[in-house]
């Protein structure tokens, strides 16, 4: 099988990474590029532990070819944050205890981040919809979904700050 | 005791601290770990429920170019020894674990390990693995209750004979693994009092615990004979005493890792792949990786016993229950080990009912090895008695609630399987659901209102902890506990109680089995309640230490030291005897003794039993079968909230295990014994839009057996839903479901009958 020599952005950083064919972003990310930050709970995409966004757009990585993202751009839990500031997504869901085992929870940072850069105030049968493509088994939800309406009140004004 | 106790650090919400690196993806799980030359293992599963392993001829895959190591059941030794927990009742059957491992003459259930490949790559693994040749012949597969008890059914294990209490006609060999019976009174006297009676029977479905993570590990067995597996699992101990025990090899060679877990609920205690890593690891002379498929997780880890329960209740007119028999029969899967025992002991477990015969069977059957789930054989009990109670309530035109009060258990009565209730919550728990706003709130159109109740014993068993002070007056606390939904953080906050230093300042680690002494499971509600026994005893230790240092400053003998809101006090105080605080006895920490290391370890006893309740509003869609839950409220008795953003978590993410139970989950089987629907997308677990907020109510009646009152949280919230969520469809059908899941087509198929 002829090997594959991608280059691609991730995390706003130039990457590059030799792969197979057939490996997904997923096993890319994890095994070529150690972002283990992104989980594999299914490889079939019912789970959503493994989400990133791939040109901004929220995707499973288990199921996208690692060759797609060559010349794009693909963002993983891992950049997420700025620096010291943890995304407020990130932040809320500490604060909420919205987290108990944690292997749902890159996705969900993920998934959480793309539904607010979409939707900067949803409600929470939005936000229940946006994320019901990732799974949890601990938490029943509750505290996600808090976490996350707190998270979108919190930018919301940040931007009012700013804009003042 | 805690009678009068004001706490400064129990019951606060600080940030966990193992949370940064679990939103940032930092955090390593089972499958995030690597080594130098490490290979990827396969497992070759079998395709048949129910066969007999003719020949295995590996020698295909041998050849295959990157190949290290092929196993079979033949590199895994026939056991003989039981492994206890804690040196306690109870326990892993090492023959039957290590026969699930790889399977030695039968296959007996599609997914059954046969074989297993460690090779350069994953994919070498697996291609390899399919060029195995086995050949099998096939035997009928058993796969529910009713066909192991027909009179010609095909036998699983060819030597088996009922443990237990068995019936005097019991064949020889049997599918029957175990029968036991508990009785009260004089249970027909009492039916013949009863002025009404109401029996059903009720099946619930086997489940999977669906923890996200798939089983992951990685072992490397070195040329000395030092074992190191990395893996996630809820009992490091217990994978390196399996492992040791079913190896034949001396405990102290293997050194188990605990990643963090990915979820557990009672799935990730037993061992299937560390075993046969490090079988491969030892013939590949490299370190291996194992990770589960989703699929390999459905067919072959997990799940929780289907069951039938025939429950039959009478009460008086007034509403006093006062006969009830049952006859509960568990699915165990391929071996013997459902939770039909404390299905049994905790059916009638939450009333007073002076006369009861309930007999319970464990049944093997051509499926998964069940293995432990949040409440192990409670939720199916209680689905029946609950379901029956609030028949009655229906026909006597009682409230339920009241029902429940009328009959509820208390401080002194004595639970059906024996012993007497210290304090419990039980009553507290009804009354707070009684006057809760959700029970008295309006219901829309197709909507109905359901109420249940539930009890789990909790576990105590054996754990232990150290707490190390350093010399800025911070601390670190050691367990070996697997941190599944927090506990990290709430041994934190009781360091900080017993020292008075604040929870930012004390970190708590989960060691490996090297570095930490013989700690159980991560399970049974038992890590806050007994490992949480053992931190507090070991922050204790070191208080005492800082208080001998206090008495060697001041010159005085330690016994005129005190303790006090974080300081060494001296009861007789001179000029040059101020209170010292934790921060100026560190500093001094070298030159009054050296290092300050607290221990503890504890064999706890029993836990303080734990009662809960729930509200479920449901809405049904008549005209496709759809239910959705619009309102749930659930109530708990959890003796002592330490963390309580975390108790929460436990109420409400075991109410949603408990509404997917009963609403959508469930093992589908081909009549051939094959599972059609292993994936996420045909095994419907909750997701966020199923589900409303889940409103919770923390009732704190002091566990008497533990210094703040803990009881143990996390597995009661999972009990009663089953049947509240039943008996609100029924509110809003009027048909009674005595089959779960209530899904979409069931459902429909009941409104088209009745």
């Amino acid at each position: 099988m002829t090997t594959l020599h991608v280059q691609t952005t991730i995390n706003r950083e130039p990457a590059e990474f030799l792969c197979e064919p057939v490996e997904t972003l997923l096993d890319a990310l994890r095994d070529r590029l150690n972002l283990t930050g992104t989980k594999e709970g299914c490889a079939t995409g019912d789970c959503g532990a493994c989400s990133v966004l791939f040109n901004g757009r929220l995707v499973p990585s288990c199921l996208v070819l690692a060759a797609e993202v060559h010349g794009q751009e693909v963002l993983t839990v891992e950049g997420a944050a700025h620096g010291d500031t943890l995304h407020p997504v990130q932040q809320k869901l500490l604060e909420h205890a919205a987290l108990q085992c944690g292997i749902c929870t890159p996705g969900f940072v993920v998934a959480a981040k793309a539904l607010l850069d979409h939707n900067p105030n949803p409600t929470e049968e939005e936000a229940r919809y946006w994320l019901a493509g990732n799974l949890c088994r601990c938490t029943g939800y509750d505290k996600i979904i808090r976490a996350v309406l707190d998270a979108a009140e919190s930018m919301r004004s940040d931007t009012r700050e700013v804009t003042v | 005791m805690s009678g009068e106790r004001k706490f400064r650090y129990v019951g606060t919400r600080p940030v966990r601290h193992d949370g940064l690196d679990k939103v940032t993806g930092r955090a390593n799980y089972g499958a995030d770990f690597t080594l130098p030359g490490l290979l990827h293992g396969y497992v070759l599963r079998s395709p048949h429920a129910h066969a007999r392993i003719v020949s295995i001829d590996t020698s295909a895959a041998d050849a295959v170019p990157g190949v290290k190591a092929v196993v079979t059941g033949a590199d895994i030794p026939k056991s003989t020894a039981m492994l206890s927990l804690g040196g306690g009742k109870g326990g892993f059957d090492l023959a039957d674990m290590g026969d699930n491992l790889l399977a030695h003459d039968k296959a007996l259930y599609e997914g059954h390990a046969v074989a297993a490949v460690a090779a350069t790559s994953a994919e070498i693994a697996r291609e390899a693995a399919e060029q195995i040749a086995v050949v099998y012949e096939r035997l009928p597969p058993v796969l529910t209750v009713d066909q192991a008890l027909a009179p010609n059914a095909a036998i699983l294990h060819d030597r088996l004979v009922t443990k237990g209490q068995p019936l005097p006609d019991a064949p020889t060999p049997t599918n029957v693994a175990m029968r036991m019976e508990l009785r009260g009174g004089d249970v027909d006297k009492g039916f013949a009092e009863s002025d009404i009676i109401v029996e059903y029977e009720f099946t619930t479905p086997m489940v999977h615990q669906g923890y996200i993570e798939p089983h992951a590990c990685v072992a490397r067995y070195g040329e000395d004979g030092q074992i190191l597996v990395w893996t996630s699992t809820q009992g490091p101990f217990i994978v390196r005493d399996c492992c040791a025990g079913i190896l034949g090899l001396d405990a102290a060679t293997i050194k188990v890792v605990p990643s963090e877990i990915g979820g557990g609920f009672g799935g990730k205690i037993p061992v299937y792949l560390e075993p046969v890593a490090i079988a491969l690891s030892r013939k590949a002379h490299r370190p291996v990786k194992m990770v589960m498929s989703r699929d390999d997780v459905f067919r072959a880890s997990g799940p929780t016993s289907g069951a039938k329960v025939r429950m039959k209740i009478g009460v008086k007119q007034d509403g006093t229950i006062v006969a009830a028999s049952g006859s509960l029969y568990y699915e165990a899967g391929a071996y013997p080990g459902s939770p039909a025992a404390t299905g049994a002991m905790c059916a009638l477990a939450p009333y007073k009912i002076p006369n009861f015969v309930i007999e319970a069977f464990d049944i093997v059957v051509n499926r998964p090895k069940v293995a432990a789930y949040r409440a192990p054989g409670s939720p199916s009990a209680a689905f029946a008695t609950e379901s029956v109670l609030d028949e009655i309530a229906r026909r006597l035109g009682f409230d339920p609630i009241d029902l429940r009060l009328k009959n509820a258990v208390e401080e002194g009565d004595a639970a059906p399987y024996g012993p007497k209730y210290g304090p419990i919550g039980l009553r507290q728990v009804l009354e707070a659901t009684k006057n809760h706003p959700h029970w008295q709130a309006p219901l829309g159109p197709n909507q109905g209102r359901g109420v249940g109740c539930g009890f789990w014993f909790n576990a105590g068993l054996s754990s232990s902890a150290t707490v190390s002070l350093s010399s800025d007056g911070s601390a670190t606390v050691v367990t070996g506990n697997p941190d599944i939904g927090g506990t990290r953080v709430a041994q934190s906050i009781m360091v900080s109680e017993e020292l008075g230093i604040p929870v930012e300042r004390v970190r708590a680690t989960v060691a490996d089995t090297d570095s930490i002494g013989y700690s159980d499971l991560t399970g049974g509600s038992r890590v806050c309640y007994a490992t949480g026994m053992a931190v507090i005893k070991a922050a204790q230790d070191v208080r005492d230490q800082l208080r001998a240092r206090a008495a060697k400053i001041w010159d005085v003998d330690v016994d005129s030291v005190a303790w006090n809101d974080g300081c060494a006090v001296p009861l007789e105080p001179a000029d040059d005897r101020t209170p010292l605080t934790v921060h100026q006895l560190a500093e001094k920490i070298a030159q009054t003794g050296g290092p300050i290391i607290g221990r503890a370890s504890v064999n706890a006893p029993m836990a303080g039993p734990a009662f809960a309740a729930s509200i479920c509003d449901i809405e049904v869609d008549k005209e496709t079968g759809v239910s959705r839950v619009v309102r749930y409220t659930t109530i708990q008795d959890v003796g002592k909230a330490v963390h309580p953003s975390f108790v929460e978590g436990q109420m409400q993410g075991g109410a949603a295990q408990g509404i997917g139970w009963a609403l959508n989950e469930e093992y589908i089987y081909s009549p051939d014994g094959l599972m059609q629907n292993a994936g996420f997308l045909d095994y419907r677990m909750p997701v966020a839009s199923d589900l409303p907020m889940i409103d919770t109510v923390i009732i704190e009646v002091e566990n008497p057996l533990h210094p703040y009152g803990v009881r143990g949280v996390g597995e009661v919230p999972i009990v009663p839903p089953l049947a509240t969520v039943a008996n609100a469809m029924r509110d809003a059908t009027g048909i009674r479901f005595t089959d779960l899941p209530l899904s979409p087509p069931r459902v429909l198929e009941a409104l088209a009958r009745y």
